[in-house]
């Protein structure tokens, strides 16, 4: 019988000291600091507790945001950086440039789709594109582990070679950069991007230009790339064969440029977080709130079926090939004919519609209707824990 | 909307405006007792559609969100003392400890591995004879009988690398404590559809007349779970409790036998304690003497950590129903999805995720 009440002894006197400590702790910092000021380093400190990179921090989720403006942005703090676009815009001599970079560290290299050089490609080449630029040029960087199979980097190379001629348009592999790491520092191939275009006069294409009453329209079937992924890594053993939507958007964006006229008002290609981040983030920056149907939402039903089975949200899992498209409610029928006709947007779909903020205290939020006609808020709080699909 | 739902929704209607007209309840709670249902009602706003008077309360059918906190400090005080690799399913990683979480021991540089089937952790096992591997094995009827395999694997195969960490629990002997607890006032459960596939529709037998309660056990499609509401408010009317099955393409009365059987092969009941119930008998599975060499809690024992609940977590009251994750202070503020404070904001299937991932803002 003794030893349950020493140890019930224990642990009370224990909490006991420990509630003193933080009793001490916080009248401390709210006599030094005052209440509301001593309250958020309290809170502060507790985040900090955990004070490691975690794989979470590069989900696209809450836990990267807060990495970018917490950590990265502060550091280098500049105009230019802080708007935290998919391609900065830099004045050139009287004209304008658009500049971007990514890395990829996909695994598997190769999937159903595509590979790691058709994606490092396409990437960038998609992130160019989304500020209405023409792409230019591109720099292609490879960390390589030892022991990499040359004909591994061979068939990596002809890929790249493949996609920059898929992509036409006279874009270029202009510079490059090779490291090998010893065996055990890098996984296979690590490749980094970073692409160059220049904005044409027109229309500026940006999120702050979106408006109420605009269209909200995807090119086609999302979630593939993310499941295509988690499918060929066999751990599941499923028996679908899901294609990775990877690919070069630049002729499907100039399509969209030819029929909008003046009425394009924001392009964003939905990769990491999905659709949903993309949603989410982009109601932020223009403090518009979004209805999205759910019945609207163009998606396989092998991918649905799989989505379904582990529990996952499809419209949170990443894309490769997937552009979403704000635009003028009156040109969306000759924008959606035209994505139609393209190569890339035979799935293309009106998702959703922007609608103004009437109560100014609220912050901007995007909406799901449900097939059922209910409703919920999309949250980015919340992220699927798939590494490294890019 | 799809006509069938429009359907049920107005006999549900008219039977709520009966029995509230008879004065049978002001509000009626039904207890949807499976994660999976919490999940599903909040991603399909199921709430917006039900007359308000009948409100809907999740349960203790979340296996993570059950789990003391004790069990997570052992688990992690014996991958700090002995050199073992630990496999669990990805929602045990994240929840806290007293101290620590998988997670965070996984950063810093502990094995601790994702597996999505038992049998992952067996095959690793098999293929590195010189670790030591314990599963982590968590979940109820549903999971025991792939713990139950992998365990008679491994004594055939004559393993003795590979180890079993069990918080299995059972599910039947929870909800009768629950009723037991004078301060949960049921109306109506909604029974888990996955684990009444392994059990049958028998292990809940005794409940509906000794408590009075509807038992309806439900799939897990929006309109499975109307109908399986328009069941228990059929019942109320009728007067006439009993376990109904409303997803019958999946459950029969006998269950699987096959697997049930599978359980009680490698396993025998012990006492377990569950999160926010306290200890209940009987309700915990510990391995067999036969299969005791694969037991870790034998066979890596640690001493008692000291544990405590974080302060002004109500997880407990969560997981029994008294309250709504709102009705906590700690909801969406010092408790959100990625610094969740207690286990029911962690698991995918957890009340408070299932709120604050599909009930902002609303």
């Amino acid at each position: 019988m003794r030893e349950p009440a020493q140890h019930i002894l224990n642990t009370w006197q224990e909490f006991k000291a420990s509630v003193i400590k933080e009793i001490r702790k916080a009248a401390f910092f709210i006599l030094f600091y005052g209440f509301s000021k001593a309250k958020r380093m309290i809170i502060n400190m507790k985040d900090n507790k955990n004070n490691s990179i975690l794989l979470s921090h590069g989900d696209g989720g809450v836990k990267t945001g807060r990495l970018i403006s917490e950590i990265i942005g502060p550091a280098l703090k500049n105009n230019i950086l802080d708007r935290l676009e998919d391609s900065a815009i830099i004045p050139c001599r009287g004209a304008k440039a658009a500049f971007t970079t990514d890395s990829f560290v996909v695994s598997p290299l190769f999937f159903p789709g595509g590979d790691i050089g058709k994606l490092c490609v396409c990437g960038t080449i998609n992130d160019l594109v989304t500020s209405g630029c023409r792409p230019a040029a591109l720099s292609l960087s490879f960390i390589i582990e030892e022991g990499l199979d040359i004909n591994v980097f061979k068939k990596v190379l002809e890929s790249i070679k493949n996609t920059l001629e898929e992509a036409g348009e006279g874009i270029k592999i202009v510079t490059g950069d090779t490291k090998v790491v010893e065996k055990g520092n890098a996984d296979k191939l690590f490749i980094n991007t970073s692409g160059i275009g220049f904005i044409e006069d027109g229309p500026g294409i940006s999120p702050s230009n979106i408006k109420e009453g605009d269209n909200i329209i995807i090119n086609g079937n999302i979630a593939d790339h993310g499941i295509c992924i988690l499918n060929c890594r066999q751990e599941f053993g499923f028996k679908a064969d899901i294609k990775s939507d990877c690919a070069p958007l630049n002729s499907l964006v100039k399509d969209i440029k030819d029929a909008a006229g003046s009425g394009l008002h924001a392009l964003r290609d939905a990769t990491r977080g999905g659709l949903a981040r993309v949603l989410i983030e982009l109601s932020g920056s223009s403090k518009m709130n979004f209805d999205i149907y759910q019945d609207k939402i163009p998606i396989q039903r092998q991918t649905r079926g799989i989505c379904e089975f582990l529990g996952m949200d499809p419209l949170y899992i990443a894309n490769e090939g997937k552009m979403v498209v704000f635009a003028e409610e009156k040109n969306s029928i000759r924008i959606l004919d035209a994505m139609k006709k393209n190569r890339y947007g035979k799935h293309s779909a009106i998702i959703g519609r922007v609608k103004g903020i009437k109560d100014k205290n609220r912050n901007a939020s995007v909406t799901l209707i449900t097939e059922l006609g209910t409703k919920r808020v999309l949250d980015l709080h919340y992220s699927e824990q798939l590494p490294r699909i890019c | 909307m799809k006509k069938q739902v429009e359907s049920i929704l107005e006999e549900i209607k008219d039977l709520n405006k009966n029995l509230v007209f008879k004065k049978k309840y002001k509000t009626l709670k039904i207890m949807e007792v499976c994660g999976t249902h919490t999940m599903a009602i909040a991603k399909h706003g199921i709430r917006q559609l039900i007359p308000a008077s009948i409100d809907l309360i999740s349960g203790p059918g979340c296996p993570v969100c059950v789990t003391p906190i004790r069990e997570i400090d052992k688990i992690i005080e014996i991958i700090k003392k002995y050199d073992a690799t630990v496999f669990t399913f990805g929602d045990m990683m994240r929840v806290p400890g007293t101290n620590s979480s998988l997670l965070a021991e996984k950063a810093r540089g502990k094995k601790i591995k994702i597996c999505y089937s038992p049998t992952d952790a067996l095959d690793f096992a098999e293929s590195n004879p010189d670790k030591k591997i314990i599963f982590l094995a968590i979940g109820f009827e549903t999971t025991i009988p792939l713990t139950a395999v992998i365990v008679k694997r491994a004594f055939e195969k004559k393993l003795n690398n590979f180890f079993v960490y069990s918080t299995h629990k059972t599910l039947p002997q929870a909800l009768n404590a629950l009723l037991s607890d004078s301060c949960i006032n049921i109306g109506g459960f909604l029974m888990p559809g996955h684990v009444s596939a392994i059990t049958g529709s028998s292990m809940y037998e005794g409940i509906p007349q000794k408590y009075g309660i509807a038992c309806v056990i439900s799939g897990f499609e929006p309109e499975n779970i109307l109908l399986s509401i328009h069941a228990i408010l059929r019942q109320i009317t009728g007067n006439d409790f009993r376990v109904e099955i409303m997803y019958k393409s999946v459950v029969r009365p006998e269950g699987n036998p096959v697997a049930f059987s599978l359980i009680f092969d490698v396993f025998e009941p012990a006492d377990s304690e569950w999160r926010g119930l306290g200890l209940i008998l009987g309700s915990g599975l510990e391995l067999k003497k036969k299969f005791e060499g694969f037991d870790a809690k034998k066979i890596f024992p640690v001493a008692n950590p000291v544990s405590c609940e974080p302060p002004g977590c109500r997880c407990g009251d969560v997981i029994k129903g008294i309250i709504k994750p709102f009705d906590c202070k700690k909801f969406g503020k010092s408790c959100t999805p990625e610094n969740p404070v207690g286990a029911c904001m962690v698991s995918s299937e957890g009340t408070c995720a299932a709120y604050f991932k599909y009930m902002a803002g609303i």
